[in-house]
């Protein structure tokens, strides 16, 4: 059956129903926001909340104005540019292990236990020992975010190679395949979706660890200000940077989620 | 000399509560251009059968000839299609046809153009850059079977490669599969749980018995030379053969 090409009253109806579904939904989530950011100001207006300890959009949009003169630019792009830095080296090295992984069964065997408790266990506790390792600086940063982010890298990664449909493999077996073959041909493009899901657990994964070690060690950064304004009962400067956190962490989500969808079309899926 | 020769084979592999024996003393002879349907009591080791001669697997005693040479490993020569038409979804059409090549390494001129040639001729030229999804189950089927003869083999094991179709498809894809087999001149090995299905596309059927299974019967089925599929069910001597196999079959199990 061909979609009709006129549109009968009963399917511009459903689309109409549709698209003020859509625009409900859209609305509602703007709505949310707005209504959350008044009631704060009012609340704080109306001395129902302390604003110097929860702080008000009016003295954060202050805040902002004036940190905006005061190297904001400096301290978003340090923040950024170290998470990247720890999601990309998570992501690389997170693919060869896991790669090494599947593999040899064997190596993956003996590996197991050690990812399993180095999964659970809080790497930020390693934080002294990081720091004292790479240098109180950017590099102890990026490699605090790369310790939270690379174990779970290695885990998906590798559970999405070890779940590809055995059949495949088969199929690519009565040719001849190699194992390379198999991993390249077969394995690793069946797993495309598993490596962005895990990107886009990772981007948030590396955020936390960069302003883990930004409030162990750090001279710039959003968990510098973070620290800085708690340090010195300025809570403003801290939810002001809370909230553009919040935006660059949906940011850099989004890019991933963007890159996703280039890479399959790209690739047919 | 037959295309391929099996010659006392046997498999007995290792499983944790023990040896299990799949199937021992095998032997038989394909002739070229023939078609042979294996059937057997399930789990009595047909598919296990397949990957020996398929060179998936050794078999732990006698040998496999094709041409006269003895088989190790996997071999160009074989051709091999499983249960589902397990299409690569995010390649098309034509890059899922010469997947064989390209893991053989052996995109030339030539067997380019043979992947050209039967994507012409069975139809699918159209669905070139369409993807699997795009497809009916039974276009899907055909790719497959396209995909495993651009690599040019004599011999093609068919491992229940219908069982995963409804029944309509089933019947339509086996008449079509096997048209294009004795078009190409494919010599074809099929494992199939499905007497009727069996009986059909065979020119010889293969009885195995209950596991350790031996060959019971190479069953001579004879239909004329214009037989299809589907018009040699209304044959009368398709309920004959049947009875035949189903009582072979029954004799093992009673046992």
């Amino acid at each position: 059956m061909k979609p009709n090409n006129a549109i009968s009253p009963a399917r511009s109806a459903y689309l109409r129903q549709m698209r003020r579904q859509r625009w409900f939904i859209r609305s509602c989530r703007i709505g949310i926001l707005a209504a959350f950011f008044v009631l704060w100001e009012v609340a704080a207006d109306l001395g129902w909340i302390d604003p110097f300890i929860l702080s008000q959009p009016s003295r954060i949009l202050a805040t902002l104005t004036s940190l905006s003169q005061n190297h904001l630019l400096l301290h978003i792009g340090v923040t950024v540019y170290e998470t990247l830095a720890g999601f990309a080296l998570g992501a690389m090295i997170g693919l060869i292990v896991s790669v090494i992984l599947w593999w040899s069964p064997t190596v993956s065997r003996i590996a197991e236990p050690y990812l399993v408790v180095l999964n659970s266990l809080p790497k930020i506790a390693l934080g002294p020992v990081i720091i004292i390792l790479a240098g109180a600086g950017t590099s102890a940063i990026i490699f605090m975010a790369l310790a939270i982010s690379l174990i779970v890298t290695v885990l998906e990664m590798l559970a999405g190679f070890l779940r590809t449909d055995p059949e495949y493999l088969k199929m690519a077996r009565t040719f001849g395949a190699t194992r390379a073959q198999i991993f390249y041909k077969i394995v690793f493009p069946a797993n495309l979706g598993t490596l962005f899901n895990s990107l886009k657990i990772n981007i948030g994964l590396s955020l936390v660890g960069v302003i883990a070690g930004e409030f162990l060690v750090s001279k710039a950064g959003l968990g510098y200000l973070i620290v800085y304004g708690g340090q010195v009962f300025q809570l403003d400067l801290v939810m002001t940077s809370v909230l553009i956190l919040a935006v660059v962490a949906a940011l850099m989500y989004e890019a991933v989620a963007l890159l996703q969808k280039a890479v399959e079309r790209r690739f047919g899926q | 000399m037959s295309l391929l020769s099996v010659e006392d084979i046997g498999m007995t592999y290792q499983a944790k509560n023990g040896e299990v024996t799949a199937f021992e003393h095998i032997s038989f002879a394909v002739e070229a251009g023939t078609f042979i349907s294996i059937v057997g009591p399930s789990g009595c080791g047909k598919s296990t059968l397949l990957s020996v001669i398929a060179g998936l697997i050794p078999a732990t005693s006698g040998m496999v000839r094709l041409d006269g040479e003895e088989i190790h490993g996997v071999s160009p020569q074989i051709g091999y299609m499983l249960q589902r038409d397990d299409l690569l979804e995010w390649r098309t059409i034509w890059k899922n046809i010469l997947f064989g090549l390209e893991i053989r390494h052996n995109k030339t001129p030539e067997t380019i153009a043979r992947a050209e040639r039967l994507l012409e001729t069975y139809g699918l030229s159209s669905f070139r850059d369409k993807y699997p999804r795009q497809l009916s189950g039974g276009m899907r089927q055909r790719a497959s079977l396209i995909r495993t003869l651009a690599a040019g083999p004599k011999l093609l094991l068919l491992d229940e490669a219908f069982s995963a179709l409804d029944y309509q498809t089933r019947l339509t894809v086996t008449n079509d599969v096997y048209s294009i087999l004795k078009r190409e001149g494919v010599t074809t090995l099929m494992v199939t749980h499905d007497i009727p299905e069996s009986i059909s596309m065979g020119d010889q059927i293969l009885i195995l018995s209950h596991r350790p299974a031996v060959v019971k019967e190479l069953l001579e089925i004879d239909f004329g030379s214009d037989r299809t599929p589907l018009s040699c069910r209304g044959d009368p001597k398709f309920s004959y053969y049947f009875d035949h196999i189903w009582k072979e079959l029954r004799a093992d199990e009673a046992k």
